[in-house]
């Protein structure tokens, strides 16, 4: 991999934003009102159910997570989406630039990007809220870590459905993490969940996060063994991604889908 | 007597398409093709719409997987070294324009490095001047006219200063004058760089004017190649155009034999 096409990469995506500042907007409003609305409802949660448990972090430290992991999968898609809605696949894929530059020039763009997104509802969970989201520590990053990891797995996973199925298909990108958050258990233990839908839960790293975060929560031991098989599992997946993306990539050659996202050339 | 080392620069090849096929299902696009470029050569691509001048582009980018046969680009094939050919490859095309999001410079600085382009201040102000686009340069992409819009899209062709220049109907949506403009500058780069190009169009006039050699392309064959000056007249046409018109309308066979 060469670092100047991954910097091109990068580069475009920081034009855009200081070209049009208006697309700060999404990437701070829906967190901010998450946090918000979240943020009052655990405040009544708390009043009603008479001190006996503190919602904050439960709630509002699931609701911030989910949301960091929805914006790295969003930060990629949308990174990637840039290049659909500009006709922009041909002068890409005919220059030097490999598969693996771009994924990676999308991955920091996501970096970037999401970023603004999680100052914003730290800020606000912290400063209105009183959430302690920094009590937790150590583990507090490696649970960020698998999180991060799938939000790039599902970012890659979309963009591939989007190179496959054409741009259309990008209207079944945006309901992804809220189609995945009941089996992810954000809110709740998986035990409360039916049997069918643990097993799904099972293959997505963010339930062995929501778990293990409230495993700390409730001041039992370090739940190493969830964090390993939530890191195994993420990184597992984030490899699957990958190679589909390759695989989706390939057929767009052999077929000519590739040529013709930008022109109507296949004779 | 000749120079033998500038004889052995013009007599590189720049492309070199050897037996390329391409099937969808029962269509066949491309079927037996093989041609050369040579380095500081314009050889036309010319067909009818379907004839697989397009196709024949996307598989020499990489974006086209052939079904069979192989691109060379400048000795590499593209195949196996799809990145280091691609180094010494650029392109324009009307259906290819850059982002209408991003300004003229931030597009040449984006491509510039994709293609890894040393010094690319300096460069992307070279090509801001030899296209005249230095009062355009903070000027978004999208709001170009189409003339200005051709030269943005042929300044990033040029970035790399490429061994291969493809070019499918550069000139489609300009006017005469800007056209005729647009042909002088690419040729004077073409020559300077010594870099092959394949160009396409269906304006005869302008192959006569840039070409060095022409392909004819029909129904995915090549079917004729020669000089544009002289190729109607070996072929019993009056003019360039009688020709196309004559490979687009007759069998294959009937035109490739009518010799007078």
């Amino acid at each position: 991999m060469k670092l100047r096409p991954i910097a091109g990469i990068v580069l475009r995506q920081i034009y855009l934003l200081r070209g049009s500042p208006v697309r700060l907007f999404p990437m701070v409003t829906w967190v901010a009102i998450d946090i918000v609305l979240w943020g009052f409802i655990t405040r009544y949660l708390n009043t009603v159910s008479g001190g006996g448990m503190d919602f904050v972090p439960v709630l509002l430290g699931g609701v911030l997570l989910w949301d960091f992991c929805t914006r790295i999968m969003q930060g990629v898609t949308t990174a990637f989406l840039e290049d659909v809605w500009s006709r922009n696949f041909l002068n890409l894929f005919a220059s030097p630039l490999s598969i693996s530059e771009y994924i990676t020039g999308l991955v920091i763009t996501s970096v970037l990007t999401s970023s603004i997104g999680v100052i914003v509802m730290v800020l606000l969970a912290t400063g209105i809220f009183h959430l302690q989201f920094f009590s937790m520590g150590l583990p507090l990053i490696a649970f960020l870590t698998v999180l991060f990891v799938f939000g790039i797995t599902l970012g890659i996973f979309a963009s591939a459905i989007v190179l496959r199925l054409g741009p259309a298909s990008e209207w079944l990108l945006w309901p992804l993490p809220a189609l995945l958050s009941p089996f992810a258990a954000v809110f709740y233990p998986l035990a409360v969940l039916p049997r069918w839908m643990q097993w799904v839960s099972h293959a997505l790293p963010p339930s062995y996060v929501f778990e293990g975060m409230r495993a700390l929560l409730a001041d039992r031991p370090f739940p190493g063994m969830l964090l390993l098989q939530g890191s195994g599992v993420a990184i597992f997946e984030l490899l699957l991604a990958a190679y589909f993306y390759g695989r989706v990539y390939d057929h767009a050659v052999r077929t000519g889908l590739l040529a013709r996202y930008s022109a109507e050339s296949v004779a | 007597m000749p120079n033998p080392a500038s004889h052995t620069l013009s007599d590189r090849i720049a492309l070199r398409v050897t037996r390329l096929h391409k099937v969808y299902g029962s269509l066949t696009a491309l079927d037996d093709v093989s041609f050369t470029v040579k380095n500081g050569e314009i050889v036309g691509l010319l067909g009818p719409n379907g004839a697989g001048k397009t196709t024949t582009i996307n598989m020499v980018l990489g974006v086209l997987a052939a079904t069979t046969g192989s691109v060379e680009i400048d000795g590499i094939d593209i195949s196996k070294r799809r990145a280091k050919a691609l180094e010494r490859t650029n392109f324009a095309a009307v259906y290819a324009s850059l982002p209408g999001n991003l300004t003229v410079v931030e597009n040449l600085r984006f491509f510039g490095l994709l293609y890894g382009i040393p010094s690319l201040g300096i460069r992307v102000e070279e090509l801001l001047q030899e296209f005249d686009l230095a009062r355009l340069r903070n000027t978004k992409c999208g709001l170009l006219s189409s003339g200005e819009q051709t030269r943005a899209a042929l300044a990033k062709a040029f970035l790399n200063k490429p061994r291969l220049l493809l070019l499918d109907e550069p000139t489609a949506s300009l006017d005469p004058s800007a056209a005729q403009l647009i042909r002088a500058k690419i040729k004077s780069l073409a020559i300077e760089d010594q870099c092959g190009i394949l160009w396409t169009s269906h304006n005869m006039s302008e192959v006569e004017a840039v070409c060095d050699r022409v392909l004819f392309l029909s129904r995915g064959k090549v079917l004729l190649e020669g000089d544009p000056r002289t190729l109607p007249q070996e072929h019993g046409s009056a003019t360039l155009e009688d020709l196309f018109i004559r490979v687009a309308r007759e069998p294959l066979a009937q035109v490739a034999d009518s010799t007078p």
